[in-house]
């Protein structure tokens, strides 16, 4: 699915924009021209180029003050600039400028092909760069999926049959289970595989921070936004965009959501100009999106459009079985990391493990075996090493907000819900507490 | 229905058996048959004195204003070094999807090199060239394998290392589009 390289030659000589036209047409290549550097601009903002060829010499704006303005808008962008006098001086300021390369008018037909032939090979090598980047990322974590128990080996033989199909897939499950993991398996199984998988963390970001994060945006859009960027969508075509924390997706972004998967369709913000995609889309959470339906909060036409096939993870209390080949596998990890000899664990620490109910699922057994690599002895893990009791951390808390919340209702009832007492321990005034009940919605029956 | 034919135009004199082993040639790759005429025009209007060339864009447009109504395709040989303004010279060149194409042999001779002369050599380079711009004409573009006659050539050698043929996957779509500018 080889993608054709786009050209964008930019000329005030009618004659020169017709023959390099022509002469890249033939070779295969997709070219659009400008006469001038203005209308350059206004192309590059609204189309994507591989290879520019600026003249240097040109009414208006020159191709070096171009070249500039072309690299503040997009950075890795290829600029050969053309120069009809062989001045040495020229050529080095747009080089130090950031042009790929310069070439003198009129060019020798070898040194042109070679010249676009080395500037598509580096295309090539950067997007291959970034593909096995992910790939490589991709296999380090799908050998992470580990699980001999019944009830993995059910989502693991779902993956393997839902991975071919082109389906969206709602992955469930509670926190920690590894439900991106499933998604990454998925994808590696698929015929995306040698494309992105591009992950989103929805609950991790504001509606217009999402939106940005999603479509993209031009340059200008909102302050800050210095540069064109691609939205997350854009960079899973021909792969796999992976939603997470669906749930927590405003109802605006539903609606943008449900018409992007329908339509393979977006605007970037700020934008005017249609891009379409070709993606799969994967979502996971941890809530319960068809009650949430019922409740009004999730919309259903979404709901179908994403819930073709749902996988839901078991948490690791119903795969006991599967706890000392984590375990295993978690000790060879760590070891491996930290660059230490290969330790075992004891029996009673074993037992103790598959005692243990683990809410945050694995997430908290992967934290228990690294915390007792560190804090070990460096042979044995034994059950001193595991974080039972005063000292157990609450794997249920994942960002900061939450350990906020639960540290405020610690204190309020230590201090039965006494605002003037709870706020002195806490060393806020008491407005600040009212805000942080209201913001937590924090009640004395919790 | 009038037959549709290919028609190569000499503009200058190439010799009669030469252009009969060209058309041979183009018959063989295209199907169609094939008409050798004889030209004139004044190529003192396209010389470029400071380049010492041919406008290869205008002898384009000047080849495609006095191609017969008859002809699905037409090429113009002649024997000058062509440029355009923006490459230092040219093989041929056609218009792509179009009716018109150019070559020229001067820069194909072995002597141009300063090698000892080889008419085959020539007549097999030429040879090449016409097909290759014929191609264009019927809207094939560069081919990656190395010896089909569709690959881009900017030096002789590149020209030698093709086969005087399409490689089968240019065949292929040249079938497909023949097949779709016959109802065209």
């Amino acid at each position: 699915m080889a993608r054709k390289i786009s050209l964008l030659v930019v000329d005030d000589e009618e004659s020169v924009r017709d023959s390099l036209s022509n002469w890249f047409i033939e070779d295969g290549y997709h070219v659009e021209c400008a006469e001038n550097a203005k209308k350059a601009l206004l192309l590059i903002e609204s189309s994507q180029f591989d290879i520019i060829l600026a003249d240097i010499k040109m009414p208006g704006m020159d191709g070096l003050e171009m070249l500039r303005r072309i690299k503040s808008l997009k950075q890795d962008a290829i600029v050969i600039v053309m120069t009809a006098f062989a001045s040495v001086n020229t050529a080095v300021m747009a080089l130090k400028d950031g042009a790929y390369d310069y070439i003198t008018k009129p060019f020798d037909p070898d040194d042109l092909s070679h010249l676009i032939r080395n500037a598509s090979k580096q295309i090539a090598l950067s997007q291959e760069n970034e593909t096995l980047k992910n790939k490589v990322t991709l296999l380090e974590n799908v050998e992470d999926l580990i699980g001999n128990s019944d009830a993995m080996k059910k989502v693991l033989k779902q993956v393997e049959s839902v991975a071919q199909s082109n389906s969206s897939v709602i992955i469930t499950g509670e926190s920690g289970t590894g439900k991106e993991l499933i998604a990454r398996a998925i994808h590696a199984n698929s015929s995306r595989k040698y494309y992105p998988l591009v992950s989103v963390h929805c609950g991790a970001l504001t509606e217009s921070l999402l939106e940005s994060e999603l479509f993209g945006h031009e340059k200008g859009a909102f302050t800050g936004a210095m540069y064109n960027r691609k939205g997350r969508f854009e960079m899973a075509d021909s792969g796999t965009i992976f939603l997470d924390e669906i749930a927590t997706i405003s109802s605006k972004m539903q609606i943008e959501l449900l018409r992007v998967l329908e339509t393979k369709t977006f605007i970037r913000v700020g934008g005017n100009k249609e891009t379409s995609s070709d993606f799969r889309v994967i979502c996971a959470t941890n809530r319960d999106l068809k009650s949430m339906v019922e409740q009004g909060t999730f919309r259903e036409d979404l709901f179908y459009r994403l819930n073709v096939v749902n996988i839901n993870v078991p948490p690791l209390r119903e795969r006991v079985e599967d706890i000392p080949l984590l375990v295993d596998y978690f000790i060879k990890k760590y070891c491996t990391t930290m660059n230490k000899p290969l330790i075992t664990i004891d029996d009673a620490a074993m037992q103790r493990l598959g005692e243990y109910p683990f809410p945050g699922n694995i997430r908290e057994l992967e934290n228990m075996i690294e915390r007792a690599i560190v804090i070990g002895n460096g042979k044995k893990i034994t059950l001193k090493d595991l974080p039972f009791g005063k000292e157990m951390i609450d794997n249920s808390i994942e960002s900061l907000d939450d350990f906020e919340k639960t540290f405020i209702r610690q204190i309020l009832n230590k201090y039965s819900w006494n605002i003037t007492r709870t706020a002195k321990a806490l060393k806020v005034d008491r407005v600040t507490l009212y805000n942080k009940i209201k913001k937590y919605e924090l009640k004395p029956d919790e | 229905m009038t037959q549709q034919n290919i028609t190569l135009v000499s503009f200058g004199y190439f010799g009669k058996h030469f252009l009969e082993k060209i058309a041979e040639a183009v018959k063989r790759e295209f199907a169609y048959q094939v008409i050798i005429k004889e030209s004139h025009i004044d190529l003192s209007e396209f010389f470029d004195p400071g380049r010492r060339q041919y406008n290869g864009n205008k002898m384009l447009i000047a080849v495609d204003k006095i191609s017969d109504e008859g002809a699905l395709k037409t090429i113009g040989l002649f024997s000058v070094d062509l440029f355009i303004p923006i490459l230092t010279y040219i093989f041929g060149q056609a218009v792509l999807n179009g009716n018109t194409g150019i070559a020229s042999l001067y820069r194909l001779s072995n002597e141009r090199y300063g090698i000892e002369p080889d008419d085959n050599l020539l007549l097999e380079r030429f040879t090449k060239e016409v097909v290759h711009e014929l191609g264009h004409t019927f809207g094939l573009i560069h081919c990656s394998t190395p010896t089909c006659v569709m690959r881009s050539s900017t030096y002789v050698e590149d020209i030698d290392q093709k086969n005087p043929g399409l490689c089968n996957s240019c065949h292929a779509q040249l079938e497909i589009r023949q097949g779709s500018q016959m109802y065209t």
